[in-house]
C-alpha cells in the first residue's frame, strides 16, 4: 500500500506551506494585513500537518523518492521589487493548491479504505485548504491591477 | 437670547420618565435674539437630532431642538447646543491656497482648480485613473457624496474611493451585509420606547450619542423599566445604570458573545419557528458556540460566570430587545465576526422587524450612512453589489455610460490600502475632503510620511487648516453645515434636509459646488457626449439620487425637498409602498439575501476571503437571513515583557473627532482641554503614578505623553481619548494614534484601533 507516501507528501506540503506563509508574513510586514493574515493561515497548515502525522503512524512511514516534496520548485523565498507581493501570493497559491489536491486524493483513498477518521480528517483539511486558497485568490486579485498597471 | 439648560454641567438634562411616547423637551441655546429660524439637523454625532438654526443679520446665533422630530423630540446635547459656534471661528479658511515650497500662497479658485485639473489629466494620461484616489468623510451631505461617487466611478473610473467611514462604520455595514444581505438598520429608535431590555456592546452611548442616552435614561426612570446590559471594558457612565456590566478582557468580544449564545441555545430561549422559517446556518452556530462554557469564557475573557449567566438570562428571556453596537466591537479584533453574533442573537430569538426589537449597528458620524448609500466610500450607490454584473449594468444605464468604465473587478479600495498605494507611489494624486487623517488614522508616524511624500499630489478640502491640510499641495476652503443645503441620514434611517442658513465665509464654497466645478473642467461626458453630471443644484442632485435608489433597500423615491421641510425627518425606504417611510425592515422575515438583490455574496469571517457567486447560489439563502458563526482567534499583538499593557482609544463627550470644530468652541474646549491616560489603581501603584503625573505610553510604532487619570478601569488596561492632535498644541506627541495599530478586520477592513500593546513610564 502506497498510502503512507501520499500522507508524507501532504505533511511535507503543509509544513512547507506553513513555512512559506510565515516567511511571507515577515517579509511583507509593510502591508498591514499580511502579517496577521499569513500568521493565521500558517497556523492552519501546521494543524493540518499534525493531523497527517497521526495517520502516517497508522499506515507506516515508507519513503519513496518519487513522492518528494515540491517546495523548492514552487517557492524559493520571498521576492523584492514592485511585483514582490503579487508573485509571493501567486507562489503561495500554487503551494496551497498542491496541498488541496493532496487532501482530495487522500480523501478518495480513505473512502476506499472505509477509514472514517481519515475520511473526516481529509474532508476537514480539504475545507481548510480551500479557505486558504480562497484568501489567496481574494488578496492577489485585489493586488493585481494596481501592481501591473499603476505600479 | 435663551439657554434652556446648562448642557455642559448636566450633559443629559432633566428626566422626563416614560413608557411609550417620549415626552417633548425643547432644548435651546441662542446668544442673540434671532430674526429667523432655518430648519436643519445636528451634525456633531450620528444621532441626527432635528434642530432649527437661529440666524441674526446673516450670522448663526444659536440652535433649538425641533419638538416634532422623531429622533430627539426637541432635545439637543452639549455638542449640538454649542458646536455651531465653530462656524463663526475667525480662523476659517476663506481662500484657496497653493503650496510653493514650504509656504502656501493665496490663489483664485480658477488657479487652484486649473492646477488640480491639469494634474488629474496628466496623471490619468500617464498612469491611468488607477493612480488617482479620493478619501472623503462622514460629514458631507448626500448630494455631495453622490456627485463625488459619479465623478469617481463613471468620470475617472478609479477604484480608489473610500471615506473615513472606514474607521467608524465599515463594520456596521459589513455585519449588516453578511447577516441580512444588504446594509440598512433593521430597527428604529422608537424601539427604545417600549423595549424590555437593552444590550449595549462596546458602545459608549452616554458620551457618543447623548440624546439617545437621554431617551434610555427616561425609560430607566419610568414605568416598565427595561433591563440594561452593558458590555465594555471601561467603567463608562452607562455602566452605572446597568443591571449587569460585563467588562471582558480586550480582544475577547467573540468569546463572550459565543458564551452568551451558547447559554441562550442551551436553555431553549430560542425561537425554533423563526430559525426554521427565516434563517440558515443555525446548526453551524450551535456547533461553534458549544465549547464556550461559562468556565471557558471566564478563563479567556475574565468575565465571571455568574455575570455571564445573569446577562444570558436577560438576553434570553426579554420579550423584546434592543441591541446597540459600536467601536468597542468595530475597532477591536474580529470586528465583523463579533458584530454578526449580535445579529445572530436577534435572529435566533426572532426579535427583529417589529416594535421594541432593534439591532442598531451604529454609526459614529452624522452622514456616514450616506457615504455608504451613495457609494462615495468603498460601496456602490444604492447598496449595489460590485460582483453582480446586472447591478453594474443598472448603474451604467442610469449614468448613460459604458459599464466597463465603472470599476468592478475587485471591491473598491479601502482607505488603509489607498494610503499604502500612496506610500508605494502607485497612487500619485489623493483628494481628501472633510477629514483629517493626519490625526485620525492609525500609526501616525507612517501616515505623516505618506502625506509628505513628495511625489504625491495632495488636495485637501476643508473648513480649517487641519493637520492634514497643512501638508497639502492645494487647499480648498469649504463651506460647512449651515452654509449649504443638503440631506443626511442617521443610524435609524431618518433622512433630514439641512437648509442653508447663512453664506459661507470669504470665498469658501460648498463641497457640492467644488465637485461640480471639477466635473465641468474635466469635461466628463456620458456616452452620447452630454455632460456626465446633469445636475446643478442640490435639489436636482437629490432627484438624480432618488432615481438611483429606487427599488433598492435605501429607496428615497417617495421623498422630496418639500416633504422633508416643515415636519420631522423621514425614514427610508420611502416610496409608493411606504409613503411616510418605514419604521422597520424585514417585518415579514424576508431578508435582502436574494442573489440578484444582495449587496455582497459574503466573506469568510476569519480571513475575509470572498464567497463566489456560484458558492452563494449553491447555498441558496434567498430571503433567509444568514447566521454566520465565528470561533475565537487570539489577537495578533498581545502584551509581552517589553510592552506589557493594553492601550485602547475612545471618546470624551465634549469633543468630536479631531476637534476641528469642538476644539474651537470655548465651552467645550474648556471642559476637555487635554488628552489623558486612564490607568487602574493597581497599575498606578505599580508604576508609582499619581493623578495628573505626565506619563509616556510607547508602542512599537510611536509614543504619546499625557497626564494620568486613575479610575476603575481594569488592571493592565489603559485608555486615551483620540481627539487630540497638533493644530493648537504642537509641544509634545499627544495624538492617540501615534501608537495604534494599522492592521484591519479581514472583512470590514476597519483598523484595530482598540488594541495596542504599550509600555509606560512616568516622565
Amino acid at each position: 500500500m502506497q498510502l503512507s507516501l501520499y500522507l508524507k507528501m501532504v505533511k511535507d506540503s503543509e509544513t512547507d506551506l506553513a513555512k512559506a506563509f510565515t516567511t511571507v508574513s515577515a517579509h511583507h510586514r509593510q502591508e498591514p494585513d499580511m502579517e496577521a493574515s499569513c500568521h493565521l493561515l500558517a497556523s492552519w497548515s501546521r494543524q493540518k500537518a499534525e493531523s497527517a502525522c497521526g495517520f502516517i503512524a497508522r499506515y507506516g512511514s515508507k519513503r519513496d523518492s518519487e513522492a518528494d516534496h515540491l517546495y523548492s520548485d514552487l517557492f524559493q523565498g520571498p521576492r523584492r521589487g514592485k511585483l514582490a507581493l503579487l508573485r509571493d501570493l501567486h507562489d503561495l497559491w500554487l503551494l496551497a493548491t498542491e496541498a488541496q489536491i493532496c487532501w482530495t486524493l487522500l480523501g478518495q483513498a480513505a473512502q476506499a479504505l472505509r477509514d472514517d477518521e481519515l475520511i473526516l480528517a481529509c474532508r476537514e483539511n480539504q475545507a481548510t485548504t480551500t479557505r486558504q486558497v480562497a484568501w489567496l485568490e481574494t488578496r492577489s486579485k485585489q493586488a493585481a491591477p494596481q501592481t501591473l498597471i499603476a505600479g | 437670547m435663551a439657554e434652556t439648560r446648562d448642557s455642559i454641567a448636566d450633559i443629559w438634562g432633566p428626566r422626563t420618565p416614560y413608557h411609550r411616547g417620549w415626552p417633548i423637551r425643547i432644548d435651546e441655546r441662542t446668544v442673540e435674539t434671532p430674526d429667523r429660524w432655518v430648519q436643519s439637523a445636528c451634525v456633531l454625532c450620528s444621532n441626527g437630532c432635528g434642530l432649527d438654526i437661529a440666524v441674526k443679520d446673516g450670522k448663526i446665533v444659536g440652535v433649538r431642538g425641533r419638538s416634532e422630530d422623531r429622533v430627539n423630540h426637541g432635545r439637543l446635547g452639549p455638542k449640538g447646543l454649542h458646536g455651531w459656534e465653530a462656524n463663526n471661528s475667525s480662523d476659517r479658511l476663506k481662500v484657496p491656497l497653493i503650496r510653493r515650497g514650504n509656504q502656501f500662497i493665496e490663489a483664485s479658485w480658477d488657479e487652484a482648480m486649473h492646477l488640480i485639473v491639469s494634474q488629474s489629466k496628466n496623471i490619468r494620461d500617464r498612469h491611468t485613473s488607477s493612480a488617482i484616489g479620493f478619501y472623503t468623510s462622514g460629514q458631507l451631505f448626500l448630494e455631495e457624496y453622490y456627485t463625488l461617487a459619479v465623478i469617481g466611478k463613471a468620470g475617472l473610473g478609479t477604484p480608489h474611493m473610500d471615506g473615513n467611514t472606514r474607521l467608524c462604520t465599515a463594520t456596521a455595514a459589513a455585519a449588516l451585509k453578511e447577516s441580512f444581505g444588504t446594509d440598512g438598520q433593521p430597527g428604529s429608535y422608537t424601539d427604545l420606547d417600549t423595549t424590555d431590555a437593552i444590550f449595549d456592546v462596546g458602545h459608549n452611548m452616554a458620551e457618543q450619542q447623548t440624546v439617545l442616552w437621554t431617551r434610555v435614561l427616561d425609560r430607566l426612570a419610568g414605568p416598565r423599566r427595561p433591563k440594561l446590559l452593558i458590555m465594555d471594558p471601561r467603567p463608562i457612565p452607562a455602566a452605572k445604570e446597568a443591571d449587569v456590566h460585563l467588562a471582558p478582557k480586550p480582544g475577547t468580544n467573540v468569546v463572550v458573545l459565543n458564551g452568551l449564545l451558547r447559554l441562550i441555545i442551551q436553555n431553549g430561549w430560542i425561537s425554533r419557528a423563526y430559525i426554521d422559517a427565516h434563517t440558515m446556518g443555525f446548526e453551524d452556530l450551535e456547533r461553534t458556540v458549544a465549547k464556550w462554557t461559562p468556565e471557558l469564557v471566564e478563563r479567556i475573557a475574565d468575565v465571571p460566570q455568574r455575570k455571564l449567566r445573569a446577562a444570558a438570562e436577560i438576553l434570553g428571556t426579554a420579550p423584546t430587545l434592543v441591541s446597540a453596537v459600536l467601536q468597542g466591537v468595530y475597532q477591536s479584533m474580529q470586528a465583523t465576526a463579533a458584530a454578526c453574533q449580535v445579529n445572530n442573537l436577534h435572529l435566533i430569538r426572532g426579535l427583529i422587524g417589529r416594535d421594541g426589537c432593534g439591532v442598531y449597528q451604529m454609526n459614529g458620524q452624522p452622514t456616514a450612512q450616506n457615504a455608504r448609500e451613495c457609494g462615495a466610500d468603498g460601496d456602490l450607490p444604492g447598496f449595489r453589489n460590485w460582483s453582480n454584473p446586472t447591478h453594474i449594468e443598472e448603474l451604467a444605464r442610469l449614468w448613460n455610460v459604458s459599464s466597463d468604465i465603472i470599476p468592478h473587478w475587485a471591491p473598491p479600495t479601502h482607505a488603509m490600502q489607498i494610503f499604502r498605494y500612496c506610500e508605494q507611489g502607485s497612487i500619485k494624486m489623493l483628494w481628501i475632503s472633510a477629514t483629517n487623517p493626519a490625526v485620525s488614522l492609525p500609526n501616525l508616524p507612517r501616515i505623516r510620511r505618506i502625506l509628505d511624500h513628495e511625489d504625491l499630489f495632495l488636495v485637501v478640502q476643508d473648513a480649517f487648516m487641519t493637520e492634514t491640510a497643512a501638508r497639502a499641495d492645494v487647499v480648498l476652503p469649504a463651506a460647512i453645515w449651515g452654509e449649504k443645503t443638503g440631506c443626511f441620514t442617521n443610524v435609524d434611517r431618518t433622512v433630514h434636509l439641512s437648509h442653508q442658513a447663512v453664506e459661507p465665509p470669504g470665498e469658501a464654497r460648498s463641497d457640492f459646488d467644488i465637485f461640480l466645478d471639477y466635473a465641468r473642467r474635466m469635461d466628463f461626458r456620458d456616452k452620447d457626449g452630454a455632460p456626465l453630471i446633469k445636475w446643478r443644484t442640490p435639489e436636482e442632485a437629490f432627484e438624480a439620487w432618488k432615481a438611483c435608489s429606487k427599488g433598492r433597500p435605501c429607496d428615497y423615491s417617495g421623498m422630496t425637498y418639500a416633504k422633508l421641510t416643515g415636519g420631522s425627518g423621514i425614514q427610508w425606504p420611502c416610496n409608493e409602498q411606504f409613503p411616510d417611510g418605514a419604521t422597520h425592515l424585514y417585518t415579514n422575515g424576508v431578508y435582502n439575501t436574494d442573489p440578484q438583490y444582495c449587496e455582497t455574496y459574503g466573506h469568510d469571517l476569519d480571513t475575509g476571503a470572498q464567497v463566489t457567486p456560484q458558492q452563494y447560489r449553491a447555498h441558496n439563502p434567498t430571503g433567509r437571513a444568514i447566521i454566520k458563526a465565528a470561533d475565537y482567534i487570539p489577537p495578533f499583538e498581545e502584551p509581552d515583557k517589553v510592552y506589557p499593557l493594553w492601550l485602547t482609544t475612545g471618546r470624551v463627550v465634549y469633543q468630536f473627532h479631531t476637534r476641528t470644530k469642538t476644539g474651537r468652541v470655548q465651552a467645550l474646549q474648556d471642559k476637555a482641554p487635554e488628552a489623558f491616560i486612564e490607568i487602574s489603581k493597581a497599575d498606578a501603584l505599580a508604576y508609582n503614578i499619581q493623578n495628573g503625573d505626565a506619563i509616556e505610553a510607547r508602542s512599537r510604532r510611536g509614543y504619546v505623553v499625557a497626564p494620568a487619570k486613575i479610575t476603575d478601569i481594569r488592571q493592565g488596561f489603559l485608555f486615551i481619548p483620540f481627539h487630540y492632535g497638533y493644530w493648537d498644541d504642537n509641544s509634545h506627541p499627544r495624538a492617540a494614534n501615534e501608537v495604534t495599530r494599522e492592521d484591519w478586520d479581514p472583512v470590514s477592513k476597519q483598523p484595530h484601533y482598540k488594541l495596542s500593546a504599550v509600555c509606560i513610564r512616568k516622565m
